[in-house]
């Protein structure tokens, strides 16, 4: 969210699996994604793609083998140059993809050629079970881009990273060459269904992420605080956005599957 | 919430729900479908229960000792268990195998073995295997996890370029025979695009390594000692669908299974079935409609070494009956049913009632929702040996 509002809708954005939030924030409703997810003729690839395949205007998606996106982030980012409407490619990847040999040839490339990219790590601190000091020889993923520079972001902040994101693309659109973020992070979650995310750390440590730095709730106590907002409004908010997803969801459920034709098309 | 998680739980290999899961690596998906409990929406969708195939066990080995029921991920535990035992120099690595990996073929060893001989890589699938050929050279016993079939190909150049090729470009002087790459491969009922594919064909086309794919526990570990003990760099493909579903009783002792030994487990009359892997399951039942409806007899064989394959064994098949039908998940065009058709009818031209026959999977990226469809299931079988029994 703290990116989407750092950028404009005509720059670009790539990213690995993890790509539901990304897909709305590029413009996606909800009910499209969650058809996707279920794999429904309405979803936003027709059903084809499913969870890890999302794709929209702008959007690449939605890409399977992490890494792998992140040359075609700085292919994006060239085509942003070459067309030179002042746009920005935003690429992101995360700390388990950090060691993949392709990364650094895109840093290599970005920086040779001073490509207008933003390339952001999502440190979340595992790979899928991983630790990050069990994976990665330095964890500070945001020096990693060694001549590229880099800054290191409270991802649990939406207006640091909404501060940082716009701060990375006005370097990038005065041409100053690529910029490396690093989004210090949190998954809840294991990281898919057959994770339970617990084998690898404790659940105090989950609790006490959701209790002390959970993004949305950080961001409510401050505008209660700041009187920018009333609880009453903030639970208006809430009620509306639950029968959305629900809406979405009932969607999702009885939409019809893609028809056999589209199996080869 | 729990409610919901147990909605869509979906174990790794077993059949499972398709269209609902969306997909293995879907952490958010869940947290977006968390439904309030007033909401009962049911799905409209037929579900699917059931595999495309039904495993059939293998005997119980008499020949190899004292025996354990296993499946398939327990009896690839075992022979890393008998490779890490005997041999000192045997290391295990890969992403995630120390906790076990994440099928739990490597549980236990790390325990058992130390944690410099079963060690977690980072997420570099290039480096993994690069590292496992220096690592083969210089003298360990290398046996290398990618995690999925379908993340090697980043270390597509390592085994082509490097690990096939080092025994011929240095004459001899230096060789990674002893490197292993074991991998899960094969449609699972919902892994969609990158989890499902089966490419041996990629590197069919590569002399100088050897691919090997099981049909079940007891093939498995026989297979897979004999690709850790074979000179020269070996593939090992895991069909992932059979991590659970396949049990048998298996040795536990140490044993080997030929390479490049293709065997018939069934003998018949009219039409050769060749296939590797789960699809072995698929044509066991093809054999059983054919002889029930058709009264067609059937001669099955298990391919299991794809690279170098037992063209004596099938070619002799195809000289009795002279018909042949090859299966196998991947794409059919380039798929290695290709290359077994062209060089039977090299052999056996003379031999044939019917052109050779293929089933096997559409020229299209594995499909999410699509994949019952896409699949060689059993009609599609039965389908082709209607046809070349009519020809």
């Amino acid at each position: 969210v703290g990116i989407e509002a750092g950028i404009n809708p005509t720059d670009h954005l790539i990213t690995a699996y993890r790509i539901h939030g990304y897909t709305y924030t590029r413009g996606v409703s909800v009910k499209e994604i969650l058809a996707e997810l279920t794999g429904r003729k309405d979803g936003i690839a027709k059903g084809k793609g499913g969870s890890m395949h999302m794709y929209a205007k702008n959007f690449y998606g939605g890409n399977g083998i992490v890494g792998a996106q992140v040359p075609l982030g700085a292919g994006v980012a060239l085509a942003c140059q070459y067309q030179a409407k002042n746009e920005v490619c935003v690429t992101l990847y995360g700390d388990g993809a950090a060691n993949q040999g392709q990364i650094f040839e895109a840093f290599n490339m970005a920086a040779l050629w001073k490509l207008p990219c933003i390339f952001i790590c999502e440190n979340n601190k595992y790979g899928m079970g991983t630790s990050v000091e069990r994976a990665s020889a330095s964890t500070d993923y945001y020096k990693r881009g060694d001549y590229i520079p880099g800054l290191r972001v409270d991802g649990m902040d939406v207006l640091s990273v909404r501060e940082a994101t716009r701060f990375a693309a006005d370097y990038c659109r005065y041409g100053k060459g690529p910029i490396l973020m690093e989004l210090q992070t949190y998954r809840y979650h294991g990281h898919s269904m057959s994770d339970p995310g617990v084998s690898y750390r404790t659940r105090d440590e989950i609790q006490e992420v959701r209790g002390k730095s959970d993004p949305i709730t950080m961001l409510k106590d401050r505008m209660i605080s700041k009187n920018m907002a009333s609880l009453e409004e903030i639970k208006d908010i809430d009620a509306e956005i639950r029968k959305e997803i629900e809406e979405a969801a009932q969607f999702a459920t009885s939409d019809p599957e893609p028809p056999l034709e589209d199996l080869c098309n | 919430m729990a409610a919901t998680r147990l909605f869509l739980r979906a174990s790794p290999v077993k059949s499972s729900l398709t269209g609902l899961t969306g997909g293995v690596r879907g952490s958010l998906g869940l947290t977006l479908l968390k439904l309030s409990p007033d909401c009962t929406a049911q799905p409209t969708a037929p579900r699917r229960h059931a595999a495309h195939f039904t495993f059939h066990p293998d005997p119980v080995p008499t020949q190899y000792g004292p025996t354990q029921k296993m499946n398939l991920f327990q009896s690839v535990t075992s022979a890393l268990d008998n490779t890490l035992a005997g041999d000192p120099t045997a290391v295990i690595f890969g992403e995630d195998v120390a906790f076990g990996g994440v099928f739990r073929c490597t549980v236990g060893l790390r325990d058992k073995y130390g944690k410099d001989r079963v060690f977690n890589t980072p997420l570099c699938e290039q480096g993994i295997v690069g590292f496992g050929i220096g690592a083969a050279a210089a003298g360990a016993t290398a046996i290398a996890e990618i995690q999925f079939a379908d993340y090697i190909y980043p270390a597509f150049d390592q085994i082509v370029n490097e690990a096939a090729k080092y025994r011929y470009r240095s004459g001899n002087m230096f060789d990674c025979g002893r490197l292993t790459i074991r991998s899960p491969w094969g449609c699972v009922g919902h892994g969609s695009i990158y989890h499902s594919q089966s490419p041996e064909a990629f590197f069919a086309h590569c002399p100088g390594i050897k691919i090997v794919v099981p049909r079940g526990p007891v093939q498995a570990k026989g297979l897979l000692l004999s690709c850790i003990a074979d000179q020269n760099p070996c593939i090992f493909f895991e069909p992932k669908i059979l991590y659970r579903a396949a049990v048998e009783q298996v040795p536990t002792e140490a044993y080997h299974v030929p390479l490049s030994q293709a065997e018939v487990l069934q003998e018949g009359s009219d039409l050769t079935l060749v296939a590797w892997g789960t699809q072995v399951h698929v044509m066991r039942e093809v054999a059983a409609m054919a002889q029930e409806k058709l009264g067609v007899s059937c001669e099955l064989i298990d391919l299991q070494t794809i690279l170098p394959w037992d063209t004596e064994t099938v070619c002799k098949s195809v000289v009795k009956t002279g018909r042949l039908l090859i299966s196998h998940e991947a794409p059919v065009t380039g798929g290695f049913a290709a290359e077994i058709s062209s060089t039977v009818q090299e052999e056996c031209f003379l031999n044939l009632e019917a052109p050779i026959s293929r089933v096997c999977g559409y020229d299209t990226p594995f499909p999410h929702i699509f994949e019952p469809f896409y699949i060689p299931d059993k009609w599609k079988c039965f389908e082709a040996v209607k046809r070349m029994i009519n020809y």
